[in-house]
């Protein structure tokens, strides 16, 4: 049972906040992490693996610090977003050699070989291989010391659909075995499929945790602050709190704006352009005024 | 403190690609030129500490340095691959020192073996000029790799930077300004050629004592730096 605990965690580059206080615990069973582009999950995961130092908190795995301590990849592996690989090594040399650095021989680089079912292609150069190909020997190199932790960052990228179902499948045995498996993805169905429990990210910040049930009602339940200007703002306030996706409408006179809560934010989202329309009504703003929480929703509807 | 397995990577990583045939012209370039001057002035002991010096060890030499040195590390942290020898539970100084051993067998495969051919090709190592100039070229291998393993280690840039050091440093100053040749691997290498030549053809600004510790400081330095870096290197996200 190995446990992955990230306390207070923030890392900066230059003026840049891409990890910014995060806290959380990653324990056995399939956890996804999911955010948007640029939402700093590399940055975090390279701070779990051991390869970006945190500017401030810690990342301990099973209470070792993990920065500068490479007995800790006794247990970890690692598949990284990044293609760089020894593309001159046929594959089996390059999963053999993974084997070697961990003190382990040819046997076990041929079970993962045969774990990820890459045997057919193992005397090929790395150079000639597919995308998926290469990830599933990726995949390879960071199971030969079965590892109780891995960490792997945007696994499906490149993957096509069969490819991408095989992996699922791995994941999903690695995580049954009870192991502790981290995956990062910007795919809300991706992440719901395989994980046991989702970690959101945006911008930098734990944005929500939960199982996928609960992300979903998240974004679906919660009261959504809308300040919306449009040609007739009384028209538009009646015909809206007639539907009940809407609970609530206040007139702004400061603002000359209306002040909306909505509850089904999917629901609203559509009724809005269409109740303006039908009554002949130009929305000039529409803008949500609860703006970090707002972006993390409505970014994973669009997923 | 050897792997066996980093060291296979890295000499595969340093012969196979297109750096193999930089490595391979170069002293194919230096025999040539030795042959066709052979053929056409005949043999002398000046011409060939000429050639030897001037082309082998100030020249030659450095860049097969720059290229097996910062090749050993540099394109690895590049393309992000260090990532598979950083997960692993191997100490960090021992990646460098590995690394540091097949550069500098690599550079003096390199540079002087094609050194000792090329001084019998000139003048049948008369004077013990061939031998001279291939322990120079030995000694300068060793110095050089740790310096630009070091390099590639700490930029991304090292190969221009090593090319320029090498061209610029040893090569222009290291034969114009006094002063800069006491900080010069070929005049430290050349005190210990001098010592094993006892001729007057092959001379060197540095004392052999002051050459020697220098040449040790250096490559210790630079290989106890490349580990500490390595120990803290940052990987991250794709830009
Ligand atoms: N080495 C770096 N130097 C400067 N800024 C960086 C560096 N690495 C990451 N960043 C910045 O940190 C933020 C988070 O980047 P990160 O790569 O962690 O995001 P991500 O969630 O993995 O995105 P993606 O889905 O595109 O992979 C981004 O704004 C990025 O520009
Ligand atoms: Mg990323």
């Amino acid at each position: 049972m190995t446990t992955l605990s990230i306390d207070h965690v923030s890392r900066w580059f230059g003026n840049v906040v891409a990890v910014n206080d995060i806290t959380m615990t990653v324990g056995p069973g399939v956890t996804g992490l999911l955010g948007p582009n640029g939402a700093g999950k590399s940055t975090l995961i390279n701070m779990m693996g051991g390869f970006l130092a945190p500017s401030t908190g810690t990342v301990t795995l099973d209470g070792q610090t993990v920065w500068r301590n490479e007995k800790v990849y006794r247990q970890i592996g690692i598949v990284p977003e990044r293609e760089g690989m020894y593309d001159f090594l046929t594959g089996r040399e390059f999963v053999v050699a993974n084997a070697e650095l961990h003190g382990l021989g040819a046997k076990a680089a041929q079970q993962a070989l045969a774990t990820v079912e890459m045997e057919y292609a193992q005397d090929r150069k790395i150079a000639t291989y597919s995308k998926g190909m290469r990830q599933r020997v990726k995949m390879a190199s960071a199971l030969v010391h079965e590892p109780s932790l891995l960490l792997l960052d945007e696994p499906f990228n490149g993957m096509d659909p069969r490819q991408r179902m095989q992996l699922m499948d791995l994941l999903r045995r690695m995580g049954d075995e009870g192991r502790t498996v981290l995956f990062s993805s910007h795919i809300l169905e991706e992440v719901e499929q395989l994980a046991w429990h989702i970690e959101v990210v945006v911008a930098g910040r734990h944005a929500a945790s939960g199982d996928f049930r609960k992300i979903r009602r998240l974004m679906t339940d919660r009261p959504h602050r809308y300040l919306v200007r449009s040609s007739d703002d009384r028209a538009l306030a009646a015909a809206l709190i007639a539907d009940p996706s809407t609970s609530g409408i206040e007139v702004d006179h400061g603002e000359g704006a209306l002040r909306i809560q909505a509850v089904d934010f999917a629901r609203f989202t559509s009724l809005l352009p269409r109740v303006a329309k039908e009554h002949g009504i130009r929305l000039l703003t529409v803008s949500p005024s609860d703006e970090s929480l707002e972006s993390v929703f409505s970014y994973l509807v669009a997923a | 403190m050897y792997d066996p397995t980093v060291a296979r990577l890295t000499y595969r990583a340093l012969l196979g690609r297109r750096r193999a045939l930089i490595l391979g012209a170069l002293p194919l370039l230096l025999i040539a030129i030795s042959v066709a001057v052979r053929v056409l002035a005949g043999a002398d002991d000046q011409t060939a500490a000429d050639i030897l010096g001037g082309l082998a060890l100030a020249t030659m030499v450095p860049i097969i340095g720059v290229i097996a040195g910062t090749g050993a590390m540099g394109p690895e942290i590049d393309d992000g691959s260090v990532v598979y020898l950083l997960s692993k539970p191997i100490k960090r100084p021992t990646i460098i020192y590995t690394k540091l051993i097949v550069a500098i067998a690599v550079t003096m495969v390199f540079s002087a073996v094609p050194t000792l051919i090329a001084g019998f090709v000139l003048n049948g190592n008369g004077q013990q000029i061939a031998v001279a100039y291939t322990v120079a070229a030995l000694v300068a291998s060793i110095a050089y790799a740790a310096l630009f393993l070091l390099l590639g280690t700490v930029s991304r840039h090292a190969v221009v930077f090593g090319l320029v050091y090498a061209l610029v440093w040893e090569a222009l100053f290291g034969s114009l300004v006094p002063g800069a040749r006491t900080l010069s691997v070929q005049q430290w290498s050349l005190a210990v050629a001098q010592k094993v030549s006892g001729g007057d053809l092959v001379t060197s600004d540095v004392g052999l004592t002051t050459a020697t510790v220098l040449l040790v400081v250096v490559t210790v330095l630079a290989t106890w730096y490349a580990g500490q870096k390595l120990r803290t290197l940052t990987l991250a996200g794709e830009e």
